[in-house]
């Protein structure tokens, strides 16, 4: 691993979409780096041939019927929009 | 150089459920914005996935008529990425263990004249694996609005091997896959309603190159014939860049359809980092061979299949089974009628012929045609035993076409039946014309068969064009054998 | 009965309210009213909503009054950790970005608790988007912990706990994805309990590291942990995490358990970093189970010291992609700065997340990022398994373990501002999250300042009546339940 040095900040808010502020990178920066350093020691455990857990209690096939249920209606759906017209969720113009 | 294009197509098809893929919502197409929406579709806080069934059925059902293996185990694994029609940023999809593996699909390539089977291919398969789909976006001048009804809807997507090498294949390709999904009623495939979307990866190289050539993404192919199009700018393009020595890019490039031209929408430099990993939220799914086994009992017979049946087994001629055997409820509409009547090749044309040129008329489904197999068979054995002649037979389905009834009361009803009402009448007419005819008595005596043809005319004529053609040759023979 | 309800368990106030010596109506007046009195200093309220819960407690007492009472929790005002969604109500995670959002729908504790006829009494404060362990990260500003109102009530779930041992609820949910129940229980002297992964519904819980969330009781007993348990536990449909299994009788199983039991003491627990008061109270609890006749067996859970590691790539990478969904555009902080489309999420989540969300959704961010995966995120899952064999293995000598719940007792207000330090306050909670197990925080004593200390004892999965019959046995010995803060 040693990969805690790799951490591009820029590029990393940049997938999350966060604007950080220079002083957020610098700290983010100098902390997470702490916090990856820590992390490092997950290098030394032999993991060799262990399954990873993805859930506690696995289970398998859990699902529904496909059967109808009530909806929310477009008024409540919409209630908590910052903007909305027409019944639909306003966006600055997205450019395909 | 010689260059040949190489093509794989990445198609997403969605399945025809009920309610949505992760929430029992009902799923639809037309509906009025954001009426098709919970809590779970908009991704408001503390909301969960729960799986649909049918979604999964479906799927398997799908790989089961493409040949696919079903995996034993599949798991869900979130694709991150934001966009305004995604409401969770990211979109719950399979990544490295999608549910079917391999496949193919046949296609019939254009033969050398319309009568003519053209050659057949199996197009390979990397894999097929469910998603959830995502909202809608209306542009309009300043802003964009967000419609999620479609949002959650369960999205197939096949992916094709990059194995085809020109417009014409793919087309085919889309035509075959398309249909297979309707027979198994997996989806409607309707490409105006998005039912059914295409994106082609094409590239180009050196004839007897292995290595594949830089890859463009031709993206919004929304018609089958879109596709064929734009596949086949993008490969002229392509050669044109290559010809006037320039350097092919690896991007995406979107296709107008209307204008024929495409331009670059993002090129490799900005590719996606998804950060995949398995949705802690859902449970992997296990599919044994119980389940299996049950839906293959619901497979149908696709439609290459049938063809082929329905050349060995009805000797239909090919241009009447590449009509019928793409439409599954023609085709059984075909087999019924012509089991019920015993005469498959006078089925097959009426269909083709009579039947679908009147339901292109009155622009209506086979389903809501008045005119069943039933109807047709029957029309078929008047015609048959000679009760009712070729011109009247087609009156008479005109009539059955509007209203629906038995072709038999119809033609009593229009007085369109052959066959005179008295034999002796009919004997007398026969009589007549023998002796009217002396020449032509001789030579039918002297073992020329069709001589006996020359009387027919006459007795037709003293029937006023009534006489039951087949009596009539009947009666003739039986008289000219006595004389 | 005592003018002080507020202070009493709920199986006494369910005997008065049964009895008819007391009506929902009262009870309920007298939470407000020492809500008003003390929330000024405490802060473990985000909003509440007085007339609606006036109104529950009228249905409450009406049903009553009609003979159809349902139950123990019957007019019991109970508060909800504000990351659990009530219709009608809001919904914040104690963040800037949910700072207006009203929720449209119930979460399914909240349906159960509703159905069991209990008062919901407000939302209560944690760290935003429940990270954190000591309530500092809320929006709204901290918790203070009514033991000592210059400390932390611990986190991130500080405003449920602070609440109960302010007497302003009488019960509360909350959650808890690394500790986040027990540890604050722990600094605020009450019972807390992390049921098993997968036994209470998570759907209406905001989502932090959905593969280790699970919602959970605070209450005064454990009697009356037991009776809020068996109100919210059980299958749900609208959760594929959520097992299919018997609910029993827990307050019934109680009385039928009683030991003794096989004990273990997971000696990694005890080592460099506990505080010295917290460990001789927790030592001297485990000698409570040896003279009760248990049988007293030291363990070893080798893995214990990844559990951290183990849990921040977990936990971030899951939360990285689940609070991907808070970007301003159907709901939320909508930024009035942004350029464009691009720069809306840029800017609205940038304005709408504190700095520990926005720490924690780049290190989740990061570790799944392409090229990282294998070494961080697959890594940590594979680590997960041995974790949790470590547990597995130790339950096939034991019934339960005792364990401290916090290194630390609760810390000053402002004290710890580097986040590791801070990350350091879960060691001993964490593992238990990664294994999927039931957890529970016992009050086992004070230090010499007067500050809360508890044991925690861990039990094996979906076997909560065994584990909550062996904190009761040593609750009922002990009498740390009846002393109350004094505000």
């Amino acid at each position: 691993m040693s990969q805690s040095a790799d951490l591009n900040i820029d590029h990393v808010a940049h997938l999350a979409r966060l604007a950080l502020t220079p002083e957020e990178k610098a700290t983010f920066a100098q902390q997470l780096g702490d916090v990856l350093h820590h992390i490092e020691q997950l290098e030394t455990v032999d993991v060799t041939g262990v399954e990873p857990t993805a859930h506690a209690a696995p289970v398998f096939n859990v699902w529904a019927d496909d059967v109808v249920q009530a909806g929310l209606p477009v008024e409540l759906a919409l209630k908590n929009a910052p903007s909305q017209r027409d019944h639909m969720v306003v966006v600055p113009k997205v450019v395909e | 150089m010689n260059y040949e294009a190489v093509i794989g197509l990445e198609v997403h098809v969605q399945v025809k459920t009920r309610s949505k893929i992760f929430t029992r919502v009902g799923a639809g197409y037309g509906h009025e914005p954001n009426t098709l929406t919970d809590p779970v579709v908009l991704a408001l806080p503390g909301t969960l996935p729960v799986m649909n069934k049918a979604a999964l059925d479906a799927v398997i059902k799908a790989g089961l008529l493409l040949g696919c293996e079903i995996a034993p185990v599949c798991k869900w694994d979130r694709k991150n990425y934001f966009y305004p029609d995604s409401p969770k940023n990211y979109q719950i999809s399979q990544y490295d263990q999608p549910i079917c593996l391999g496949g193919s699909v046949e296609i019939e390539l254009l033969g050398s004249a319309r009568n003519v089977m053209g050659e057949h291919k199996k197009i390979p398969l990397t894999r097929i694996h469910l998603e959830e789909d995502v909202g809608k976006l209306n542009h309009g001048t300043s802003d964009s609005l967000v419609d999620y009804n479609r949002a959650g809807t369960p999205l197939m997507e096949i992916v094709s091997e990059p194995a085809m090498h020109t417009a014409e294949e793919a087309y085919a390709y889309l035509t075959s896959l398309r249909a297979t999904m309707i027979y198994g009623g997996i989806s409607d495939c309707d490409m105006e309603k998005g039912q059914l979307r295409c994106d082609a990866n094409i590239s180009i190289r050196p004839i007897g190159e292995a290595k594949l050539g830089v890859k463009v993404e031709l993206k919004n192919l929304n018609s089958i014939s879109f596709v064929r199009d734009g596949i086949s700018h993008e490969i002229k393009r392509q050669l044109a860049v290559v010809e006037r020595g320039g350097t092919l890019m690896q991007e995406t490039r979107d296709f107008d359809g209307m204008t024929g031209t495409s331009q670059s929408l993002r090129t490799k430099e900005m590719a996606h980092d998804y950060r995949y990993f398995p949705d802690p939220d859902l449970m992997p799914v296990k599919v044994d061979e119980a389940w299996k086994q049950k839906l293959r009992a619901e497979c149908p017979e696709l439609p290459f299949d049938k063809q082929r049946r329905f050349l060995a087994d009805y000797l239909l001629p090919y241009t009447l089974t590449s009509v019928l055997v793409w439409d599954r409820a023609l085709a059984d509409y075909f087999e019924e009628a012509a089991k019920l009547s015993g005469k498959p090749q006078a089925v097959g044309n009426w269909i083709v012929n009579d039947l679908l040129r009147e339901i292109g008329v009155a622009k209506i489904a086979l389903t809501e045609s008045k005119v069943q197999p039933a109807h047709l068979a029957a029309l078929v054995q008047l015609v048959d035993t000679g009760a009712v002649l070729a011109n009247a037979a087609k009156e008479i389905f005109v009539e059955m076409f509007a209203t629906g009834d038995q072709p038999d009361a119809i033609a009593d009803r229009r007085g369109l039946k052959a066959a005179p009402t008295d034999a002796s009448e009919l004997e007398q007419w026969c009589r007549d014309a023998i002796a009217a005819n002396t020449k032509a008595l001789a030579e039918f005596k002297a073992g020329k068969d069709s001589a006996i043809n020359a009387f027919k005319g006459p007795v037709m004529k003293a029937s006023k064009g009534k006489a039951n053609p087949k009596l009539v040759d009947e009666t003739l023979r039986r008289l000219l054998g006595t004389m | 009965m005592s003018s002080e309800f507020f202070f009493q368990s709920i199986t006494q106030l369910a005997a008065a309210l049964e009895g008819k010596t007391l009506s929902s109506i009262e009870l309920t007046r007298a939470v407000v009213a020492r809500t008003k009195a003390v929330e000024g200093r405490v802060h473990a309220f985000n909003s509440v909503d007085e007339p609606d819960a006036l109104a529950q407690a009228a249905e409450s007492d009406a049903r009553r009054a009609a003979g159809q009472a349902r139950g123990p929790l019957d007019g019991i005002p109970i508060g909800l950790k504000d990351v659990i969604a009530v219709a009608g109500q809001p919904l914040t995670a104690s963040s800037k970005m949910l700072a207006n959002f009203v929720s449209p729908y119930d979460a399914t504790v909240t349906a159960k608790l509703k159905n069991a006829g209990a008062v919901l009494w407000g939302r209560l404060n944690c760290d935003e988007f429940a990270m954190g362990s000591s309530t500092e990260n809320s929006a709204f500003g901290p918790t203070h912990n009514p033991w000592d109102l210059t400390r932390v009530p611990g986190g991130s779930s500080g405003g449920s706990a602070a609440a109960l041992a302010a007497g302003e609820v009488l019960a509360a949910l909350g959650s808890d994805t690394g500790g986040s129940i027990r540890q604050p229980a722990a600094l605020c002297g009450v019972v807390g309990l992390k049921p098993t992964y997968g036994l209470v519904s998570r759907y209406g819980l905001i989502a932090f590291a959905s593969s280790l969330d699970q919602i959970g009781p605070f209450a005064r007993t454990v009697e009356d942990a037991a009776i809020v348990l068996g109100a919210i536990a059980g299958h749900d449909e609208r959760d594929s995490t959520s097992f299919k299994t018997e609910i029993p009788d827990y307050r019934a199983e109680l009385k039928k358990r009683t030991g003794p039991w096989r004990l273990g003491i997971p000696k990694e627990y005890f080592a460099d970093g506990l505080d010295p008061e917290i460990g001789a109270a927790v030592e001297q609890a485990i000698a409570f189970y040896k003279k009760l006749g248990c049988e007293i067996k030291e363990v070893s859970l080798p893995h214990t010291r990844y559990c951290l590691d183990t849990y921040y790539v977990i936990a971030t990478a899951e939360a990285s992609s689940n609070l991907a969904r808070y970007d301003g555009i159907r709901y939320g902080h909508r930024s009035k700065n942004a350029t464009d489309i691009v720069d809306l999420y840029f800017q609205s989540r940038a304005e709408g997340f504190g700095a520990e969300v926005k720490r924690r959704i780049i290190l989740g961010t990061y570790v799944l990022s392409s090229g990282y995966y294998d070494a961080y995120y697959l890594r940590a899952q594979k680590v997960r398994t041995l974790i949790r064999n470590d547990f597995l293995a130790a339950f096939r000598e034991v019934d339960a373990l005792i364990t401290p719940t916090s290194p630390m007792p609760a810390f000053k207000i402002g004290e710890k501002a580097d986040p590791l330090a801070l990350y350091l306050c879960d060691i001993y909670t964490i593992g238990v999250n990664l294994a999927g197990l039931p957890g529970i925080n016992v009050p086992c004593g004070f230090t010499k300042s007067g500050l809360p200390i508890g044991a925690q004892i861990i039990g094996q999965p979906f076997r909560e009546s065994e584990l909550l019959a062996v904190a009761q046995a040593y609750e009922q010995a002990h009498d740390w339940k009846t002393k109350m803060p004094s505000l």
